[in-house]
């Protein structure tokens, strides 16, 4: 039923490429659960994501300061977290994390997401960023409801057919 | 009764990020008293600030703060004349503590609200105790949450024109140290772990500096001190950084760093055609920028002013920007809103 993809990425380039692939399958809101050490490249996949999606990416940086941004100029409304200052779970759920959580409408990008998990819904999707080497980056996106799957699915069948990756 | 008791006085309400900061200010710009409740000892631990904590001792505090700075003036409530906080940007919950206090204050007293803006006050400041206008002028604001180029035309007309695209410098700097084994804030350690060390033993980069935009990025930056400090990604990646190279790579990051900085604050400059720099935020305190700025500034012959230290974190900047802006007549609503983000306009397309 759930549906697992690795993308071995060997370049800045390739995840924006990667990123740009997401965006073009997103179809509605979806909580995006990202993990990764420091350096392992999040924020920069979130750009391409977003820059995938139409928003202006001036806008798109490093939210750990203020927590969450929303940019609303593209083409779905996107809340982008970070949870990496965060002390637990309350103080997440606090700053009115839930109420994007649970629309439909919103995609939610959520940096350090293990540090959250219990407030993650049924259905969302999961992305591990891994350093396999200096340039390079191992995706793993895994699924764990039917509008993830859908997603990882299209996502796989987008990847295939395109020969640039 | 002498002549200076005539004269209007406001309170000033601050709670943007890790302070809570109350402070009555005469419309003369004398400064009646200026209280902070510093929320350092709190975040040190957390290494950064963990913004609901801020939320809760703002609450805490802001009652008291408040009562601490009037009692300080000689004043009461029924002899303030206006009420100004500070609703952008920083974090939500901070922001609302303040704007919630204010907002009361001035419901219940009949009094006008003036909502300034943290950033340009930052600038302001710069030019307190000068004896000449500061503006129009390139403005730098650097710090944990900023790492943003101005342009401005006057104390309330700062227009964003660079910013980051990942992390702000104060969070590189905290970020990095966190990487070193160094402690919170990152800035002071890093800046005293470099004076013992040697930058020219790594190499690291200086991402976007001759990008024809006034945009910075840190990740970068922050991603190849991780690999110097323990090795690429892979098997043999350490788990910790040795404590022999934590001097040196302090050292190059800070040089990489200032490099970047002060290379885009020339840009900036010569793009706008200004002849004057104004540089405000808590990253202005570390020493080698304010030496190569300063290089710079005689270089391209322009005037450089730096915010006094004691104004980067007092709201006494914000008061003095606050009566500006009521003497203007741009006072707020009671429904005025926190805007937590910034606003930044397509400098490129403009120009």
């Amino acid at each position: 039923m759930n549906s697992s993809l690795t993308f071995l990425s060997q370049s800045g380039h390739e995840t924006d490429q990667l990123g740009h692939a997401l965006a073009a399958v997103l179809t509605h809101g979806l909580p995006i659960a990202l993990n990764g050490q420091l350096g392992s490249g999040k924020t920069r996949f979130v750009r391409a994501l977003c820059s995938g999606l139409g928003v202006d990416i001036a806008f798109v940086n490093s939210p750990t300061f203020v927590i969450m941004q929303l940019y609303t100029d593209g083409r779905i409304p996107v809340a982008h977290f970070d949870t990496y200052r965060l002390g637990d779970l309350d103080e997440f759920l606090s700053i009115g994390a839930d109420e994007y959580l649970l629309s439909d409408e919103w995609l939610c990008l959520i940096e350090w997401a293990d540090r959250i998990s219990e407030a993650l819904p049924d259905d969302y999707l999961d992305i591990r960023v891994q350093q396999v080497a200096e340039t390079s980056r191992e995706f793993q996106f895994r699924s764990t409801g039917p509008r993830s799957s859908g997603i990882v699915d299209a996502l796989r069948n987008r990847l295939s057919s395109s020969p640039s990756g | 009764m002498n002549e200076a008791s005539s004269l209007r006085r406001l309170l000033a309400i601050e709670s943007s990020c890790d302070e809570t900061a109350a402070a009555v200010v005469r419309e003369d710009g004398v400064v009646l008293s200026s209280i902070i409740a510093s929320q350092f000892e709190l975040h040190e631990e957390w290494g950064g600030v963990v913004p609901e904590i801020a939320s809760r001792a703002h609450v805490r505090r802001i009652l008291p703060v408040i009562q601490a700075a009037l009692k300080e003036a000689g004043c009461l409530t029924s002899d303030l004349h206006a009420i100004a906080v500070t609703t952008e940007p920083g974090l939500v919950g901070s922001l609302l503590v303040g704007l919630t206090a204010a907002k009361t204050m001035a419901m219940s007293l009949q009094i006008p609200l003036v909502t300034v803006n943290h950033v340009e006050a930052h600038i302001y400041a710069c030019g307190m105790g000068q004896d000449h206008s500061i503006y129009p002028c390139a403005g730098f604001v650097v710090s944990g949450g900023h790492t943003n180029l101005y342009d401005c035309r006057s104390a309330t007309e700062c227009q964003l024109i660079g910013g980051t695209t990942d992390d702000a410098a104060g969070e590189a700097f905290d970020k990095v140290a966190r990487i070193l084994n160094l402690p919170y804030p990152g800035g002071p350690a890093i800046q005293k772990a470099a004076l013992s060390g040697n930058a020219k033993k790594f190499t690291m980069p200086r991402p976007l500096i001759h990008s024809g935009r006034l945009d910075f990025s840190f990740a970068g930056l922050k991603t190849a001190v991780l690999y110097a400090a323990r090795g690429v990604p892979g098997p043999n990646q350490l788990a910790e950084t040795p404590p022999e190279c934590v001097n040196d790579l302090a050292a190059a990051f800070q040089e990489a760093a200032v490099d970047v900085l002060v290379s885009k604050c020339r840009q900036a400059v010569r793009q706008l055609g200004y002849s004057r720099l104004c540089v405000g935020g808590g990253v202005a305190a570390n020493q080698l920028l304010r030496n190569e700025l300063q290089k710079m500034a005689k270089r391209e012959r322009i005037e450089l002013l730096v915010a006094p230290m004691n104004l980067c974190t007092d709201n006494a900047a914000m008061a003095a920007i606050a009566w500006d802006l009521l003497k203007a007549g741009k006072t707020a609503n009671l429904d005025a809103d926190v805007l937590p983000g910034l606003v930044r306009h397509n400098f490129q397309n403009r120009r």
